[in-house]
């Protein structure tokens, strides 16, 4: 059976949440900085951040376009997960967290005081290196975002998750044991489920920490595609240590070497022809 | 060393063998044919085969060493551009084979006064020059000595545009030379084929240590 929200997919996707709605101070001022807002989706500038005395993060500003995939590289602890993780706010309850600098979605800082933080992460959704399904129906595990908005008409939940299934590549797989348990499923289906998990709400950015490092090389290669299939409605940013799926899937990459960015720039451009020798060496295997 | 430096540095001796290879070959078919030395004649054409072996040697190695290192950046235009200097490379041991053909089917030696009207010692000088060059620029990465390259197969082009007025003239007042004004004409065809391969080479260099794209483009 064919969806019915395929054509819906592969035609303009409306957003019916942007950031506007989600900060409780809306100015005029949103009107006129639009063009900004259109030309990048995510923008941080001089971004510090502290583990107490620890500095993860070292002055970093950079600029992501809407509906783009921009890849992070580096050797581990290198902080690009740390970095990641400031887009929705992850690390504000790891203790001593300490940030600087300003990191703004479609215009607007996310680290003002007004934010409403499960506004935030209903856009910035996020989906994590070990697939973490609920111990719940592979329905009600998509559902589950829906229902924690307080969103209570059935039928809506009903097309939403179709229509995040069918968006997660899952739809054909499961659209008869939706009730089954999602622990049922494979490794590589459950994180397609988290996937599908994080579009039922709807999100514009996409954050993936490593979503294939658990994976077989069949399951990455479809969550790969997927990626590519996602890349254009939502921005996407993925943190991975394999090197040819950051050259394979994104259109930038982001080289970090010790809290730093040493280099960002378009992906075929890395890989041929990087600017720095640090980030040269990395990518071909001679340090990290 | 990790692994892919040290197959990186195989392909580069692989490299820097063909190099000498073919570099002696063309030694030994200019002086086949310029002192009628049908004995190393044979000798080249036997040494052919050595070419064309380690050409597929070269061409397998680096294959696999795409696909089993998935190299990017400079290893990556490292292994493209080997692929492209090795094809040139054989194209330059066919010149040398086909000029050790024509050595056999020359019936006496060269005049030398005909070697000298032709430029024959400049172009095969200048093609000595340009081989050294391009060992030079592949084996050190030297990119101001692969760019010298270009200026010479200049002169080798000059030389070999010239030859034809200076055949059709002479030919014309010793008619019992004339095979030997073909074959002198052919053989410098194929010098001056020899001198764009060495170009191409250069080019190849050139993008692996500075990611340019000199192909049709203007040489400065």
């Amino acid at each position: 059976m064919e969806s019915r929200f395929i054509s819906e997919i592969n035609g303009k996707k409306n957003y019916s949440n942007t950031m506007s709605d989600m900060m409780s101070e809306k100015t005029e001022d949103a009107k006129t900085e639009a063009p900004i807002a259109e030309k990048y989706k995510l923008q941080t500038k001089d971004v510090n951040v502290f583990y107490g005395d620890f500095q993860a993060i070292k002055d970093i500003s950079m600029n992501i376009k809407p509906k783009s995939i921009t890849a992070f590289i580096g050797p581990s602890g290198c902080g690009k997960s740390t970095f990641l993780r400031l887009f929705n706010r992850m690390n504000d309850y790891i203790e001593d967290f300490k940030m600087e600098g300003k990191i703004k979605i479609d215009d607007k800082n996310i680290y003002k005081d007004k934010i409403q933080l499960e506004q935030l992460r209903k856009e910035v959704g996020m989906v994590f290196q070990k697939p973490n399904p609920f111990p719940k129906s592979i329905f009600e595990n998509v559902a589950y975002g829906l229902k924690i908005q307080g969103i209570k008409d059935k039928k809506l939940i009903a097309d939403r998750v179709e229509k995040a299934l069918v968006q997660a590549d899952l739809w054909n797989e499961v659209k008869d044991n939706l009730s089954k348990s999602a622990l049922t499923l494979s490794g590589g289906q459950q994180q397609r489920l988290c996937i599908a998990r994080t579009l039922a709400v709807e999100p514009s950015i996409i954050l993936m920490d490593e979503p294939t490092s658990a994976l077989d090389p069949i399951s990455t290669a479809k969550i790969e595609e997927l990626i590519h299939h996602l890349k254009q409605y939502y921005t996407i940013i993925i943190v991975t240590h394999n090197m040819q799926q950051a050259a394979r899937i994104s259109d930038y990459t982001a080289f970090f070497y010790m809290g730093e960015l040493i280099e960002f720039d378009k992906t075929k451009k890395i890989f041929t022809n990087p600017e720095k020798k640090r980030t040269e060496n990395y990518i071909t295997g001679r340090f990290g | 060393m990790i692994n892919i430096e040290e197959q990186r540095i195989i392909l580069s001796k692989n490299g820097e063998e063909m190099l000498s290879l073919v570099h002696n070959q063309v030694q030994l078919a200019y002086e086949a044919f310029t002192s009628f030395d049908t004995d190393l004649a044979e000798e080249i054409i036997l040494k052919e085969n050595r070419v064309n072996a380690l050409d597929v040697r070269i061409e397998k190695d680096t294959d696999h060493f795409i696909a089993l290192y998935s190299p990017v950046a400079t290893d990556l235009r490292f292994a493209l551009a080997l692929l492209k200097i090795n094809y040139n490379l054989e194209r330059i041991g066919d010149q040398a084979f086909d000029i050790a053909n024509h050595t056999i089917d020359l019936n006496q030696k060269l005049v030398p006064e005909l070697v000298e009207r032709l430029q024959f010692n400049l172009m095969f000088e200048t093609l000595e020059s340009m081989f050294k060059d391009v060992e030079n620029a592949f084996i050190n990465e030297n990119l101001k000595v692969a760019r010298k390259v270009f200026k010479k197969d200049k002169i080798i082009n000059s030389i070999n545009a010239n030859a034809f007025e200076i055949v059709a003239e002479d030919a014309v007042k010793n008619p019992e030379l004339i095979r030997q004004y073909l074959m002198a004409l052919m053989v410098m065809k194929k010098f001056e084929k020899i001198g764009d391969l060495l170009k191409n080479i250069s080019e190849s260099i050139i993008y692996f240590i500075d990611a340019e794209i000199l192909k049709h483009k203007k040489k400065k």
